[in-house]
């Protein structure tokens, strides 16, 4: 309180402060960096005890007083803090706190100023060096500083007394209430922590406001454990050390430092070192004191509003500014502009003192005893922001009451309504306030809803009635009323045959037309004929005819009628019997209306007796019209044979003369006659009619009428059925009845009406009786805008809550002549799919029912009923329909057409409505003549003639032809229609075909060639390309299969998945093998940035869209080989061995063991590599060879359908110096570069496609002999020499790939149909998904593709099969003969693989029957057909998947025998150890044989670390395992292959004929040089062959190359055989290109070439072809 | 000259702009643009395919504007496969992932003059719930797998999507001997008719 009282005197001294410190901040600017960094909130604190001491009243001297008054400062500020916190719970604590206080006051006096000493020395270095710099300045002031500080310190003390007032008033309201803006406070904050940072953690409590608060909340804290439980005197003093500690230390530092700091200024004269120290950081807290002084003022700026020197204040430092850094300045004045421009609220509460005017206790109104009202809620926040920003302004004060509360009416808001009520009546009311009813208007617009409505306030109104339903089924009815409403439906239908009495008509109407015949021909009797009466009598009796027939079919069907009325009614009261009681009032009564039986039986007799004479005459009628005919035929008959014998006659006559005699040739003609009659054609001799039988006529006549009439003397029947019955009460009823009557009650129905499909009413929901009737008697009237288009009723059944729609009908909208009250309610039909079951007596809907005890006959009913409605127009007042007028109908705006077109006129589903369409033909006016209309004159007349049969058929787009823009045959002829219909089609030449042109005359019938030569040349096989009839054939058949097989995916190209189209992330597998949860792999982060062995990063790929010609490039890296053959020394023979003496290159060539260089030829591109040397070369080169696609066509299709292959060739070069001529010898020498064919690799570009990259050893396919190199190496010992002797083979390591990489073509869902069980596939799926997911590079097969497009399992391939009975005969004791003899065949068989002759990666396998027969296939075929014959002989062996270079994911075979397990490649018929580093196969993906599929799960899937022991579980996972057996699958393989026998004949003029084409094509391969044969060398070559061929290539190269040398002495050959299994001729040519032996163009050069073919069983041919070049030495 | 007396191909010229697009949730979005086209279809001049800068609202306006301007000429020979614009809009997610923000497509005018188009966008939804939960997660929702995939018709009863935003753009259609080639593509200015009545009178 006293504080408050002295608050006016304390704006004074704030006055003189501010004044003071002005003075000071001219004096020094360059204190001002330290002003800036001295926390102000520390001064806060450190001028507390100040502030106290001068509250108390002693100005002056703060030395001796200061303890004292401290102590009880402290003591009050601590009561206020405790009655702030936890206002009386810790009394106790607080008295016990009292006295170690007030001892430790003193005691720490002494330990403050060591520790400030300590604060400055150990101060590090690097502390602040602000604070250095600083030190540097000072000291060259120091004088200046010193008078400073002195005066300084003086006024500072005067100023703190000032502000400690204001200081405590805040803090009583709240510790950090005070009005800095926020920004501010920040930066000081900042600011202590960088320069007080030592010494806080020393004097643990320079208290700035948030750590006052800190220990408070701590003290609060130790407050609350005080509570719990009772502290003993320890804990207490633990209590005060601990928490409460921090602030009396500050507090007292705070004093001590007062007086240190005097002290100093006694010393300063002595300038001590250590001293200056201090005097910075007393000068930082002048100079915070200023600072804050500066704050507070700013704040209190509208307090104080005289004051202009605060502007100065304010500006000051922007002064000092220029001295600072430009950014640091920046943000000062930033912070600077930004105090000036913008004010934000505090939203802490306002001490009162500011509100209140001086010297004024705040005064509350209401303990005084006054009312002052509630105030309205305001939030407290709001409130403290609103008093903020009041107090900022101009005379804020006067807003304020005297209690220091916003002036404040009391809460406006009344509870009770203001507005008068009103009581007076509407009379009373003026009458300009009287509300008019008025309509509402249609706006202008609402008549474009019917058409050509001329005035706007025609109103139609249309009038539903909806009377009642009927249903003739429900799904309750019980059995009795299915039979019931039978009954009912065939006596309704009785009825109103009895009432058309149709029997009756035809009969009377026959009687007429006997007797008028009957007078007719009495008359005719009498006058005797004349035509016309003829003509009339047997239109009459044709009449007659007609008449009796339609009254016989009547009477039938009265007759059936009845009889079924009956036997219904029959079935009923055996019903009723049998289930003891009665659910339908229906009674049948039988009238029998006798009649006399005598005249009954004459009328019968008689009428058989009519119909019986009627029929004679009718068909003797008939018979002598046939017997006329049959005369006239016979006459015909006759004269034509007359001349044909006339005819004869005279040719007999020119032919024999007239030698002969008449009556021998009448015979003869007569012979002749009969011979000859088949060859000339003529009539046939006629029949003569059969004459009728009267007698079974009238037996048939008496059975008709036995069975369509009622027995003479018989009662004449009439039913009669009455509802008059009694219903047996409920409770007499079984169980079941008695739930299906209640179900019965508990339904109800209701009809909800559709106008235009808008729901516009629907009926009251009335319950369902017992007789399944309900009545609702509803009229709707609808007012109605938009112009009909359909009124629908729903029907719906209600069942408790829950209620389904039953049923819909659509009810015709009624012309504008219906109006209400001419109508007639007419019944619609309506009926319902729903099935419905029961459990009870209901038979339910859609639910087979029969009535017989055998459950035989068995019917279905749907529940179905009639609805009773009627809709018409609406009348008006003055009897006006309201029904719009005619030409406002629909389709009223084209009027002038709506007659004829009946769509528009009936609608599309009125078209099968006959009479519909009868009424439009009517009101329409057709023209019967007129083209347009026949084919609906001809429908109605089909329909009104007779009985009305409604078409079996719909009539579909009965418009098209107005759409067709041309004519069919126009299309047809028009090729640009062509053309674009072809393309539409997919047609393989034009799938891609851009641009088709605009006009007719820009095609041009070339486009057409091709396609239409496809077409043709489909019917005709080409034999001369095949050399072989049945290859051509085989050809064909692939060809075919090919189509089928792309017509396929073509189709199934168009089926789409969803992941065809939205690419999206797979559901991340949790705890999966590969990934952690939720996708995220753990070890990816684990794993390190940049790996010892980085890995190859995938590059990007190529969409092929946006590729051409040029763009790609087939990029191979030759990298080195190894064993390479070598050439062989010629030093055998003397003479050469003196030749190269001679020449001085013996040397040199047997130094130079080989100069191997490689040539990749691709689409017509050759690029060689250096040349290196030795049979290990190097060369490490890349060739680049360009990629055209075929037609230029980019797609993946066509990528994959590329045949073209990469031809790697092995060439020595070998320089030759050829004998120079004799007179430049010595000066000139004339080398000549041969180049010798060693060996070629073979890579298809698909292969390359498919697998984007190709890297490894590839066996270079070497000649088995090659004349003038051996593979031995003499003499070179090295560390290949191991390997070398077990693999003969020459290896070339490769790197190929496609650059850019292209996106390899998407395997083709393989989603075929298949006879495999569902649950296989599923288990297959499945197998291969995990499989995919554990090792993603291993491949499995399961399921696979055979010819005909069908998944068949795997193991299914895998049985036993008999290899050619010949082989198994030609080493009955060597069974590893026989192995080599079978894979030999089986590599024989012609390779073509399937992503060439099918586009798409479409595996298809087929079975070895169907190999066999093909005579091609891929790997799998092959590796199929060799399992299976492995299988026969006795092995254990299995199909091996897996990857293996070059051909990428294959098939392979395994055996075991006793040395171990081999692998076999089945194209080539090689097969290597399970150890063999160089076996092609790469990688083990699963095993196959007949029982199982096993998948390899090893670590390492090369076959080198393979396991192959299929028994062990962690190796190997097995397809069939207990848990899914094997289920016995047979197998697709025939039982025993058949071959055909060896045609050596055939085989021999096939060698003929290919030694004959390969001559000619080398001949033509050399134009410019003649190419001589060696005849001997051939014949020669031609002995070998048969040889090697029996030796399977095998080594018997070296006798051979002797005798070959022996034999041609004196020429240097270089040759070499080519073995390839016959497909065609084609590929020989290649391969024999290839070698480039015809590229020998030394003038002296001789060739020989030999062919041999070997014929094995069932066609398949070895075809060898030796080749060799001579040059004479 | 004789080719354009007697014309073999009509032309089809495009100037416009991507102006802007609406998407009330996201920011900072960019867009793609690509011609989908018929097999008669080919363009002449111009960019086939563009990508425009990202863009930000501005706290006055919700538009998110590019202003991308398109430029190109198309020759064709058959009006079937007349071009669309395909755009597909794309931008970072809260965790700032590139994620689609939809997909859109419109032919471009048939007659020439200045049009406007507001092309609705969408956007593929995941298949399931916890699928929709980790794609916006990790930031893979799901995409077409091209772009194009939203001009065609087959293939997209497979798949659901969402609506998400639109994207306005403004064409200006020039055309060139589509009457000549009997095509009317409706009003043309007077004038055009009237030049081209004179070429037919010469």
């Amino acid at each position: 309180m006293e504080r408050m009282a002295a608050s006016s005197e304390i704006r004074e001294k704030l006055r003189n402060k501010r004044r003071a410190l002005q003075d000071t901040l001219v004096k020094n600017k360059n204190e001002d960096d330290i002003q800036a960094l001295v926390p102000s909130a520390r001064f806060n604190v450190d001028q507390q005890p100040t502030a106290m001491k001068e509250a108390e009243g002693s100005d002056e001297d703060p030395g001796e007083t200061l303890r004292r008054t401290f102590r009880a400062q402290r003591q009050r500020r601590k009561k206020k803090l405790l009655e702030q916190s936890f206002v009386q719970e810790c009394h106790d604590a607080e008295d016990a706190e009292e006295v170690p206080n007030a001892r430790r006051h003193s005691a720490n006096e002494g330990s403050a100023d060591r520790a400030d000493d300590s604060v400055v020395s150990t101060r590090p270095p690097t502390g602040s060096q602000r604070a250095l710099s600083v030190r540097s300045e000072d000291s060259s002031s120091s004088q200046h500083l010193d008078t400073y500080v002195t005066r300084h310190l003086q006024e500072k003390l005067r100023a703190a007394r000032s502000k400690g007032e204001s200081l405590q008033q805040q803090e009583a309201s709240e510790v950090s209430a005070e009005p800095v803006s926020r920004l501010q406070r920040l930066k000081n904050r900042d600011t202590v922590t960088r320069f007080d940072r030592e010494a806080e953690p020393i004097s643990a409590g320079r208290q700035d406001d948030p750590l006052a608060l800190r220990s408070r909340v701590k003290f609060r804290e130790a407050g609350r454990r005080v509570v719990k439980d009772l502290p003993t005197a320890e804990e207490a003093f633990n209590f005060f050390t601990f928490n409460y500690e921090p602030e009396p230390p500050s507090q007292q530092e705070g004093v001590s430092r007062k007086r240190q700091k005097r002290r100093e200024r006694v010393k300063k004269d002595k300038g001590e070192d250590s001293q200056e120290e201090a005097e910075v950081e007393e000068d930082a807290e002048a100079e915070e004191d200023n600072q804050d002084q500066n704050e507070y003022q700013s704040e209190d700026a509208p307090l104080v509003r005289n004051e202009d020197d605060l502007f100065a204040i304010d500006h000051s430092p922007q002064d000092f500014v220029e001295m600072r850094k430009a950014e640091y300045v920046a943000y000062r004045k930033r912070v600077q502009r930004d105090r000036e421009l913008l004010f934000t609220p505090s939203f802490r509460t306002v001490p009162t003192s500011v509100k209140l005017p001086e010297n004024m206790k705040p005064r509350f109104l209401e303990d005084e005893g006054l009312y002052v009202g509630e105030r309205p809620p305001v939030s407290l926040t709001n409130e403290n922001i609103l008093e903020n920003r009041i107090l900022k302004m101009a005379e804020g004060n006067k807003w304020f009451g005297d209690d220091g509360k916003v002036i404040a009416l009391p809460d406006p808001i009344k509870e009770s309504s203001t507005r008068p009520p009103l009581f007076h009546m509407e009379g009373d009311l003026d009458p300009a306030l009287q509300t008019v009813y008025r309509k509402a208007l249609k706006s202008k617009y609402a008549n474009l809803y019917i058409a050509g409505a001329a005035d706007p306030e025609g109103d139609y109104q249309l009038d539903v009635d909806v009377s009642g339903l009927i249903f003739s089924h429900h799904p309750l009815f019980s059995r009795e009323h299915v039979l019931a409403s039978r009954l009912a439906q065939l006596y309704d239908q009785h009825l109103s045959r009895q009432h058309n009495n149709l029997t009756g008509h035809l009969t009377d109407k026959l009687n007429g037309l006997r007797n008028a015949l009957q007078n007719m021909m009495k008359i005719h009797g009498e006058q005797g004929s004349s035509e016309a009466l003829r003509q009339r009598i047997s239109e009459y009796s044709l009449e007659v005819r007609n008449t009796r027939q339609l009254r016989d079919t009547e009477q039938e069907k009265d007759r059936t009628l009845l009889r079924s009325v009956i036997k219904v009614w029959k079935e009923i009261k055996a019903l009723r019997e049998f289930q003891k009681f009665t659910n339908t009032p229906f009674k049948l009564y039988l009238r029998r209306e006798n009649v006399d039986r005598a005249s009954d039986e004459r009328d019968y007799e008689g009428e058989i007796l009519a119909e019986v004479l009627e029929l004679e005459a009718e068909s003797e009628g008939e018979y002598q019209k046939k017997l006329a005919e049959y005369k006239k035929q016979l006459e015909d008959w006759k004269l034509w044979r007359r001349k044909q014998k006339a005819k004869r006659k005279k040719k007999k006559k020119k032919k024999k003369g007239l030698a002969q005699e008449d009556t021998e040739e009448e015979d003869q003609d007569q012979d002749e006659s009969e011979s000859e009659g088949p060859f000339e054609e003529g009539p046939a001799k006629p029949q003569p009619p059969e004459r009728p039988d009267v007698d079974s006529m009238e037996q048939w006549v008496r059975e008709k009428a036995s069975r369509i009439r009622r027995k003479p003397g018989e009662a004449i029947l009439i039913p009669e059925l009455s509802a008059s019955g009694s219903i047996t009460a409920s409770e007499l009823c079984p169980r079941a009845e008695i739930a299906r009557r209640e179900d019965v009650s508990r339904r109800s129905l209701f009809i909800k009406i559709l106008y235009n499909d808008k729901e516009v009413s629907r009926t009251d929901s009335r319950s369902l009786s017992a007789d399944f009737r309900v009545h609702f008697g509803q009229i709707f009237n609808l007012k109605i805008i938009n112009c009909p288009h359909s009124i629908n009723l729903q029907v719906f059944e209600e069942v408790g809550s829950s209620c389904s729609l039953l049923a819909q009908v659509f009810v015709p909208v009624p012309d504008p002549s219906v109006v209400t009250g001419s109508a007639p309610i007419e019944e619609f039909e309506f009926s319902s799919n729903q099935r419905v079951m029961f459990d009870h007596e209901g038979v339910g809907s859609d639910v087979p029912l029969s009535f017989e005890s055998d459950g035989s006959n068995r019917l279905t009913l749907l529940t179905s009923g009639k609805l009773s409605c009627c809709v018409s127009w609406g009348i008006g007042e003055e009897g006006v329909p309201l029904a719009p007028p005619v030409s406002q109908q629909p389709g009223g705006t084209h009027s002038g057409r709506w007659h004829l077109d009946a769509v528009s006129y009936i609608g599309a589903s009125g078209l099968y409505d006959m009479k519909k369409i009868g009424e439009w033909a009517t009101q329409s006016r057709l023209d019967p003549n007129d083209p347009k209309n026949t084919s609906i004159m001809q429908l109605l007349k089909v329909a009104s003639s007779g009985e009305v049969t409604a078409p079996d058929y719909f009539r579909l787009e009965h418009l098209q032809e107005e759409f067709n823009f041309v004519t069919d045959e126009e299309l047809e002829r028009s090729r640009r229609f062509r053309l674009l219909r072809l393309r539409n089609q997919e047609a393989p030449e034009f799938r891609n075909y851009k641009f088709v042109p605009l006009l007719e005359r820009e095609v041009s019938d070339k486009v057409f060639q091709d396609y239409e030569k496809r077409l043709k040349d489909g019917e005709i096989i080409d034999t001369r390309e095949h050399l072989d009839p049945h290859r051509a054939l085989v050809a064909k058949y692939l060809q075919k299969i090919r189509e089928s097989v792309i017509n396929r995916f073509i189709l199934a190209k168009h089926f789409y998945q969803l992941s065809d189209l939205v690419t999206e992330e797979e559901i991340p597998s949790i705890g999966g093998a590969g990934s952690g949860i939720l996708g995220i792999n753990l070890f990816k982060l684990a794993e390190s940035k940049r790996p010892l062995k980085p890995q190859r990063k995938e590059r990007k790929k190529v969409t092929a869209q946006n590729l051409s010609d040029g763009d790609i490039k087939l990029l191979i890296n030759v990298i080195r080989a190894h064993n390479i053959p070598i050439r062989k020394p010629l030093g055998n023979k003397p003479g050469q061995s003196s030749q190269s003496a001679l020449q001085g290159s013996d040397w040199y060539l047997s130094q130079v063991q080989v100069r191997p260089f490689v040539e990749v030829s691709f689409q017509r591109t050759v690029l060689q590599t250096t040349t290196a040397d030795g049979p290990n070369p190097s060369w490490n080169e890349e060739l680049q060879l360009p990629f055209s696609a075929p037609n230029g066509d980019y797609s993946t299709s066509s990528l994959q359908s590329v045949k073209d292959e990469v031809f790697i060739n092995i060439f020595d070069e070998v320089l030759y110096e050829t004998g120079p001529g004799g007179k430049e010898r010595g000066t000139s020498i004339h080398t000549q570069i041969e180049k010798h064919w060693l060996g070629s690799v073979k890579i298809p570009f698909s292969t390359v496609y498919s697998q984007s990259k190709i890297d490894g050893a590839f066996k270079v396919n070497t000649p088995a002999v090659l004349l003038g190199y051996s593979r031995e190496h003499g003499g070179s010992s090295s560390v290949y020499d191991q390997w070398r002797s077990t693999h003969g083979g020459t290896f070339l390591r490769l790197f190929l790939t496609i650059e850019p990489q292209l996106v390899p073509g998407e395997s083709v869902r393989e989603k075929f149909d298949s006879q495999e069980d569902e649950r296989l596939l599923q288990a297959a799926e499945k197998f291969e998904k995990e499989a995919a997911q554990g090792f993603p590079d291993r491949p499995c097969i399961t399921t696979v593709t055979d010819l005909s497009g069908k998944t068949v399992f795997i193991t299914r391939y895998v049985r036993p099969l008999n290899p050619p009975q010949e082989f198994l005969d030609a080493f009955p004791n060597n069974p590893q003969e026989a192995t080599t003899l079978v894979a030999r065949f089986v590599s024989l068989i012609p390779s073509l693989p399937d992503q060439v002759s099918f586009s798409g990666t479409c595996d298809l396998w087929s079975t070895c029957d169907q190999f066999l027969t093909l005579l091609a296939g891929d790997e799998e075929e092959h590796a199929v057909l060799l399992c299976n014959y492995f299988l026969f002989l006795g092995k254990r062996a299995w199909l091996v998947i897996g990857t293996a270079i070059p051909e990428g994911t294959t098939v392979y075979v395994l055996t075991h025998e006793q040395s171990g397990y081999f692998i076999w490649n089945p194209s080539s018929g090689q097969f290597y150890n399970k150890d063999d580093s160089f076996c092609p196969l790469q990688t083990v993906g699963c095993l196959v044989n007949a029982d199982n599929v096993w998948y390899n799960v090893q670590e390492n899937p090369s076959p080198l670390n393979t396991n192959f022991d299929i028994t062990k579980s962690n190796m190997w996972k097995p397809f069939f395992s207990r848990s899914f057996s094997h289920p016995g699958l047979s197998s697709v393989q025939p039982e025993e292959l058949v071959y055909r026998p060896i045609d050596r004949a055939a085989a021999a003029e096939l060698q003929d004929r290919v030694e004959k084409i390969l001559k000619e094509k080398i001949m033509e391969w050399r134009p410019r040089h003649p190419t001589r044969w060696n005849r001997y060398c051939n014949t020669t070559l031609k002995q070998f062959l048969p040889k090697l061929e029996q030796s399977r290539g095998q080594d018997v190269a070296e006798g051979h190359r002797l005798e070959l040398q022996n034999l041609l002495g004196d020429y240097r050959i270089a040759g070499f055989p080519l073995h390839l299994p016959f497909s065609e001729i084609r590929p020989i040519i290649e391969a024999v290109h290839s070698t480039g032996v015809h590229n020998i163009h030394s003038a002296n050069v001789e060739f020989a070439l030999a062919v041999y073919v070997h014929p094995y069983p069932n066609n398949v041919l070895s075809v060898w072809v030796y080749l060799a070049s001579l040059v004479r030495t | 000259m004789e080719t354009s007396s007697n014309p073999s191909v009509f032309l089809l010229t495009v100037n416009g702009q991507i102006e802007g697009a609406n998407f009330p949730d996201y920011d900072s979005l960019y867009c793609k643009y690509c011609y989908v086209y018929g097999h008669d279809w080919a363009p002449t001049t111009g960019l086939e395919e563009g990508i425009t800068q990202i863009t930000s609202k501005s706290t006055q306006s919700h538009r998110l504007i590019w202003n991308f301007p398109l430029e190109i000429t198309f020759k064709s020979t058959n009006p079937s496969g007349w071009p669309q614009l395909v755009v597909s809009v794309y931008g970072p997610d809260v965790f700032g992932n590139d994620v689609v923000r939809g997909y859109g497509a419109t032919h471009i005018p048939f007659t020439p003059g200045q049009h406007t188009r507001t092309i609705p966008m969408f956007v593929p939804e995941p298949t399931w719930r916890l699928q929709k939960f980790t794609g916006w997660l990790l930031g893979r929702r799901p995409e077409y797998t091209d772009p194009k995939v939203v001009a065609q018709g087959e293939g997209r009863e497979v798949t659901r999507v969402r609506s998400q935003g639109f994207v306005t753009v403004s064409f200006h259609i020039m055309t060139k001997d589509m009457k000549k080639m009997g095509y009317d593509a409706g009003p043309s200015s007077p004038s055009a008719v009237q030049s081209e009545a004179q070429s037919y009178v010469k």
